[in-house]
């Protein structure tokens, strides 16, 4: 591997990480403080996508705008599924994963009725050309993900170590028992906790859907990466999550760079394997699954 | 004496009716053989995300000795059986220091590499191309290449399948399998090897989930890693769930009615998973013992279920 393609698998790396911290961040917090996985996280993450393509493809407003609008409104459907699911399902952990197995199948459909059939839809690219470092190219649309994912990241931490909200909600994830004692509202904790996972898949949507090929089904494999990636940090850790995303993009991108991507994919789940085996409770994680 | 009528009825109805309707009820038989293998496996407690993974190695080495080695096919449908008993014991070794979630998601880290080794390994599985020209069987000199032939086949593999794993099901193994799954650290403490039965009960389940896999492996003819997806597995999850792992009758109810569904929305096919994912939703929420816990559901009163869903309509107000 020549340095040019070295500098470039790198970058690719970087973008992938932030794409998967994104994603698996939100599952990790849902996990935490609801003791639940929810499945249906990936088909999050797609209608994200789709929403920006209404907003900004469609609508022809701008591409920011898309974005902003794909936030609250995954956000939304994130506290739906808790309202409707979750929180029925009572503490068994299974019902409430196949439950969300349910809801992928009906947001799969609910997507290919909406905006129809075909391959896949396509977007102008709102940021032409590449970056260009020696000989490595890589375009500006996958470049400002890096900095979209770090602000996001960023924000959450802040939130949840300096906001009383963010506190409470840490709470919760840690004891929700001795948290209700302490006069917080858990079951609007966990509200919080599906909206921010809500929020995080679909700006990872959005800020992907000019440079994935959005089709009803771009949500399954992103699904798989985030369990992956929230197994081997910790199931509940969302700092953990963080560093196995980092660990998991760079050997994913660099092993299909140098291979192919059907041994990243078996690198990837063999990594998980291993982790659940060995070290159940993950990377930075407390207790096991 | 009712499984005699359905047994009667079986032998009767292929000879009037179309041939799609026959390979429709000879793949129904296959579902049955892995619905009920998997509610095997469910009863330690042990739910699983990788059961078609192992119909998939049944069907890969019922495809490979079909190809490459002679052997008979009444040998045959056990010996993949075996072959997927054998593989199932192996993974099952590290996956014994999971339980639960962790389990559920270990089998499907394991059946995802599985399916990997598939797609990758050209020689001899194919890659994602698959098996192609599996050559069709006979049995005691008939041709299984003829639809009713081969229904015949499969209900016979299906009648003998299901009253074994019936037989195991009042057995005392079966009941320290129960055991493990209501408290495993008390089975343990009366003397049940936990370890061991948990590994019996998912090498048992994979010998019949190859026995389905051998047949759905004849059936199509050829077979790819594209026929034992995440899909399938959703669909066979269904099917228990809706059904009820609680009793042995309850996942060939769940597969019965589903297949009868699924039949009758074929026009609505786009529809289709939309349509059973919300019927799961709906039973998780609101039946989750599945469809064989409705009579003793139905004998209680019905204040009970109104207050249930009055309790369901609270989660959906405000605050």
């Amino acid at each position: 591997m020549d340095l040019d393609t070295f500098v470039q698998t790198l970058l690719n790396s970087i973008q992938t990480s932030s794409v998967y911290a994104l994603v698996a961040v939100g599952l990790a917090m849902a996990f935490g403080v609801m003791k639940m996985a929810n499945f249906a996280h990936g088909e999050f993450y797609m209608i994200g996508a789709y929403v920006l393509y209404q907003v900004y493809q469609l609508w022809g407003l701008n591409f920011w705008i898309g974005v902003v609008v794909a936030i609250p409104v995954v956000a939304l459907l994130g506290v739906a599924t808790e309202r409707v699911i979750f929180r029925n399902t009572g503490a068994n952990i299974l019902a409430g994963f196949m439950a969300t197995v349910g809801l992928g199948f009906v947001l799969q459909v609910a997507a290919l009725q909406i905006w129809g059939h075909g391959l896949m839809k396509r977007i102008d690219t709102p940021y032409m050309g590449a970056a260009e470092i020696g000989d490595a190219h890589v375009g500006w649309q996958r470049l400002i993900i890096i900095p979209c994912a770090i602000a996001m990241l960023i924000a959450l931490r802040w939130f949840l170590y300096n906001v009383k909200l963010g506190k409470a909600l840490r709470a919760c994830a840690q004891d929700p028992e001795t948290a209700s004692l302490q006069g917080i509202k858990v079951r609007n904790m966990t509200m919080l906790a599906m909206a921010i996972a809500g929020a995080s898949a679909g700006l990872a949507g959005a800020l992907m859907a000019p440079v994935a090929a959005i089709t009803p089904y771009m949500g399954h494999h992103i699904v798989i990466i985030a369990f992956i990636v929230i197994v081997v940090g910790g199931t509940a850790s969302v700092g953990g999550a963080v560093v196995a995303a980092i660990i998991l993009g760079f050997i994913h991108t660099f092993v299909t760079t140098l291979v192919d991507s059907t041994t990243a994919a078996m690198v990837g789940v063999g990594i998980m394997a291993l982790t659940l085996v060995v070290r159940p409770q993950g990377l930075l994680g407390r207790e096991t699954p | 004496m009712a499984v005699i009528t359905v047994l009667a009825v079986l032998c009767v109805i292929p000879f009037h009716m179309g041939l799609s309707r026959v390979d429709t009820a000879t793949v129904f038989f296959i579902s049955v053989i892995l619905a009920v293998s998997y509610r095997l496996i469910t009863t330690t407690g042990d739910w699983g995300f990788a059961h078609i993974i192992f119909q998939g190695v049944g069907a890969y080495a019922a495809a490979l000795l079909g190809k490459h080695a002679g052997i008979p096919f009444i040998v045959m449908v056990p010996l993949a059986g075996l072959v997927t008993a054998l593989v199932g014991a192996i993974v099952m070794y590290p996956m014994l220091r999971t339980k639960g979630f962790g389990f559920f998601i270990t089998s499907f880290a394991f059946g995802e590499l599985i399916r990997m080794i598939w797609v990758k390994v050209k020689d001899p599985f194919g890659g994602v191309g698959g098996i192609i020209n599996i050559p069709m069987p006979e049995l005691f000199g008939l041709k299984l290449f003829s639809l009713v032939n081969y229904y015949f086949a499969c209900m016979v593999f299906m009648v003998v399948s299901v009253f074994i794993m019936w037989r195991i099901d009042r057995s005392r193994i079966a009941n320290a399998w129960k055991a493990i799954h209501t408290d495993d650290m008390l089975a343990e403490c009366m003397g049940v090897n936990v370890a061991r039965y948990r590994t019996l009960a998912f090498t048992v389940g994979c010998f019949f989930a190859g026995i389905a896999g051998a047949l759905v492996a004849y059936r199509l003819g050829s077979i790819d890693p594209h026929n034992f997806n995440i899909n399938e597995m959703v669909y066979l999850v269904i099917w228990v769930v809706i059904g009820g792992a609680a009793t042995f009758w309850g996942p060939l109810i769940g597969v019965t009615l589903l297949t009868v569904v699924f039949e009758l929305s074929r026009e609505l096919e786009e529809w289709r998973p939309m349509m059973f994912g919300g019927i799961l939703i709906m039973f998780l929420i609101f039946l989750p013992g599945g469809i064989e816990s409705l009579l003793p559901a139905l004998r209680r009163p019905p204040s009970e279920h109104y207050a249930r869903f009055r309790k369901w309509l609270t989660t959906l107000r405000p605050g």
